[in-house]
């Protein structure tokens, strides 16, 4: 008897746990947020728009007076508010992440993915920033320090509650490289001393790589085994395939060059972080198509690499055509500020559109993911922030973040504002499932 | 009679003179009673001669008349280490901390100011032209401070005050590198109370009317008597809220003036600091949120506001990217986050030169003060609005947009 009712209680606790997380992984009832700005990036601002959402994607999004809504609609009012796309950090540390170790300058068998912390609060902090797409990267201070990875800030209790899948299934990432001084070190050997020869050291490892190719490509067309697996060798194989896209850290314009005389040696497009010197080479970065995702710094140095880092960089890459993104490289700069970026490139030049650009659609460019996110289109994710006024003004407050169709960071909810703030306990590892939004 | 070479003169004729300005402003913010819509203040031989409406102010002719939105007094950054930590962030610019030995007062910011470094210019075009800088807070006693004008060819152009406070340090900062002594909180207190005690005392020997009977002078307690004095306060830099109460319990100890530098738990303890009557320099708003700063909150201004103790904003100390912060930036912050426009603008002007001592001279827009001010294109908090102006002690020293 007692047995049997605890079976009893145990499948209805089993039967409600489903319920909570079917309605909160495919949000099936249409919610439609009204009487915002909306700003959907890929279009001009909407003055009275409704974004309309079911399942975790955009279903409609326009003038209030063209989006009919379906029965049963859940209404969420923001009048007065703004509302655009999440925003995409192409580079950033948060979560606890870590790579390389310091037994070789080349490590692409190391994965991000494999240290990521979901429960740490930099992550909530990041939600509270308005970021619902995030590059999580290992350091610098490797030619080549890992794999990174591409996260949507869900509310997770694993790793894998917050990842992107390609449409083949792979996990969405990228790998991370460095030049300049940070990848050089003068304990010397394995690691290199001078910029000749961190160049190559990397060429060399990716001849290797090309082979390996080509040892598989034979062995395959002949019907004969493939060589043992190496680990290393075919993430770089990924990237010469053009299916992993290598983030580079570079400051220096003849850095910056380097990167591009190795990414055309040997066949991939590779996206450039920081570029602190990239208006030194601004048309060449056009001429080339090669996109930059930029940081924005309070002021120069700091190390001798960013001496001539300015703050129209964002504007004179704009000026010359080429593509131009944000980072917070959190914790250099705070996630929680990410919008500050745009509005001091905005403040040294650059146009708004291409600012806003820079945090959403042209940064998910670069991530490969701007099918996905980046813009509020219908059929792309429910990623998008509540705003209390213009993105770019100091004043304003992210209100609520939501991603995939689900409300993951609530200014109104004490535990969500800590996060936003600070203050006592704000920096403490949190359980969303525990507390928070929702 | 010898000719004085041309490229003197072409020297002397690019520097700007202290002119004869009216600066008109939509909003003109003096700080000293409320804002004036429409407001112009007018400049004559490096001073403020007049603030007031425009349409009341008699103009004389010949002055240049400069007009912007919004016009402020020049901004004070509370705190710095500009001068001693250059931007390159290479040894041959970093004077801001000697790691050899725990405690040393004597150690004076003039002897290291590089008038002429980059980061001095940054922060002026952001409208800084007043900053308190000198040593960081990196060791227990690492140095003295100066007070400055973010103009001038050298330090004896620039300078207001040449020792204007010490630099204590509590917590881990001040742990000595290679397990060298204080590695402990504790330990840090008593090489700091054993410290004081030997000023006190040296100070007291050198009071007797009897020469004699003086001690050899000593250039370290010399100038921790001037603490011991009162002359010259300990800025004791202590964030976490158990180190705030250790810096009230030492200068109730030996009844010093401190000043509170930091605070970053500062709001554990508003009711302790309040009773103190001591004046904080709260850390930047921007600041990283982790280690020692972990609890750190961009609300910390907004909440010493409530607990009403006097507070200034600063830039603090940067060890690596940025190698400066900029004080309106982090004062920005503040007022985006609980703190009303007025106090927030008044941490980084008046309320930073009461707390500096310097407000005979700076921090307002009033008669008879140094003509230092700063004209904007718009709300000086606002990420996107640009410094159209500087003006320090009556020249205009900056007038590209920025």
């Amino acid at each position: 008897m007692e047995v049997e009712k605890m079976k009893q209680r145990f499948s209805t606790l089993i039967f409600v746990l489903l319920t909570i997380t079917a309605a909160g992984a495919a949000q099936e009832r249409p919610i439609a947020i009204v009487g915002a700005r909306i700003m959907p990036i890929s279009g001009p601002e909407i003055a009275d728009g409704t974004l309309l959402i079911q399942g975790g994607k955009i279903l409609s999004v326009g003038p209030a007076a063209s989006v009919t809504l379906p029965e049963q609609t859940r209404r969420i009012d923001a009048t007065g508010l703004v509302v655009m796309p999440g925003l995409v950090d192409t580079h950033s540390h948060i979560g606890d992440v870590s790579g390389a170790d310091s037994s070789d300058p080349i490590q692409p068998e190391v994965r991000a993915l494999d240290s990521i912390n979901v429960r740490s609060a930099q992550i909530q902090k990041a939600q509270a920033g308005g970021i619902t797409t995030v590059n999580v990267m290992p350091g610098s201070g490797h030619l080549l320090s890992g794999q990174t990875l591409y996260l949507k800030l869900r509310d997770g209790s694993t790793v894998e509650d917050l990842l992107i899948r390609r449409p083949d299934g792979a996990i969405a990432s990228g790998i991370k490289m460095a030049n300049g001084t940070n990848s050089m070190r003068a304990s010397g050997p394995p690691f290199p001393g001078t910029r000749a020869r961190s160049a190559a050291l990397i060429r060399q490892r990716y001849l290797e790589a090309q082979q390996f190719r080509a040892k598989k490509d034979r062995a395959a067309q002949n019907g004969e085994s493939p060589p043992d697996r190496n680990l290393a060798l075919e993430a770089l194989v990924e990237v010469l395939e053009g299916t992993r896209t290598v983030h580079h850290h570079t400051h220096q314009h003849n850095d910056i060059m380097t990167v591009i005389r190795l990414a055309d040696e040997f066949g991939y497009r590779p996206v450039l972080h920081h570029v602190s010197e990239g208006w030194k080479v601004a048309d060449e970065l056009a001429r080339r198509d090669i996109p930059s995702s930029i940081i924005v710094i309070d002021s120069p140095g700091g190390k001798l690499e960013a001496r001539d880092l300015e703050m129209h960089t964002g504007a004179t890459l704009e000026r010359a055509g080429a593509s131009v993104a944000f980072h917070t490289d959190d914790p250099v700069t705070d996630s929680r500020l990410f919008l500050r970026s745009p509005a001091l490139a905005v403040r040294f030049g650059m146009s708004r559109e291409a600012a806003l650009r820079g945090v959403t659609l042209e940064a998910a460019r670069m991530l490969e993911l701007d099918h996905r996110v980046g813009s509020l289109e219908p059929g792309k994710d429910a990623d998008f922030i509540v705003l209390s006024g213009d993105p770019l003004s100091v004043y304003t407050k992210v209100l609520e973040t939501w991603v995939d169709g689900v409300r993951v960071f609530d200014r109104s909810n004490p535990q969500d504002r800590l996060r936003a703030v600070g203050g006592w306990g704000a920096h403490h590892d949190f359980d969303p499932q525990m507390g928070g939004a929702q | 009679v010898r000719a004085v070479p041309i490229s003197v003169l072409i020297l002397i004729a690019a520097l700007p003179l202290a002119g004869q300005i009216a600066v008109r402003g939509e909003t003109v913010h003096t700080m000293d009673g409320g804002a004036i819509h429409d407001g112009v203040v007018v400049i004559d031989g490096g001073r403020i001669v007049s603030v007031g409406p425009w349409n009341e102010a008699e103009v004389p002719s010949g002055y240049e008349i400069l007009s912007a939105k919004i016009v402020t007094p020049g901004l004070i950054d509370a705190r710095s280490t500009v001068g001693l930590t250059g931007y390159l962030n290479q040894p041959h610019d970093q004077d801001h901390v000697d790691p050899t030995e725990p405690i040393q007062p004597e150690l004076r910011a003039i002897d290291a100011y590089d008038s002429r470094e980059r980061l001095i210019e940054w922060v002026r075009r952001f409208g800084v032209t007043t900053i308190h800088t000198g040593h960081s807070p990196n060791a227990l006693i690492s140095g003295q401070t100066m007070i400055v004008k973010t103009w001038g060819d050298t330090v004896e152009d620039a300078v207001i005050v040449p020792e204007a406070m010490i630099v204590a340090t509590l917590g881990p900062a001040a742990f000595g590198e290679g397990g060298k002594p204080p590695g402990t909180r504790p330990k840090e207190v008593a090489l700091l109370r054993a410290k004081l005690l030997e000023a006190s005392s040296y100070s007291e020997r050198m009071k007797q009317a009897d020469v004699s009977k003086h001690p050899d002078q000593n250039l370290r307690l010399e100038t921790l008597s001037r603490v011991i004095a009162g002359e010259m306060p300990l800025l004791i830099t202590a964030n976490r809220a158990h180190d705030i109460m250790t810096a009230l319990r030492i200068a109730e100890e030996f009844s010093i003036p401190i000043i509170i530098d930091g605070a970053a738990e500062g709001y554990l303890v508003l009711d302790e600091l309040e009773r103190s009557g001591v004046n904080v320099i709260a850390h930047p708003t921007m600041v990283r949120h982790f280690g020692e700063m972990e609890n750190a909150s961009f609300e910390t201004p907004a909440r010493l506001r409530k607990g009403e103790i006097p507070f200034a904003l600063q830039s603090g100390y940067e060890s690596y990217v940025p190698k400066t912060r900029v004080v309106l930036f982090e004062a920005a912050i503040a007022a985006a986050n609980g703190l009303a426009f007025e106090e927030a603008l008044a941490s980084i002007t008046i309320d930073a030169a009461t707390i500096l001592g310097i407000a005979e001279r700076v921090g307002s827009l009033s008669p008879g003060k140094d003509a230092d001010l700063v004209l904007f294109d718009g709300d000086p908090f606002e990420y996107t609005t640009r410094v159209t102006g500087v003006i320090i002690d009556g020249r205009l020293v900056e007038n590209e947009p920025f």
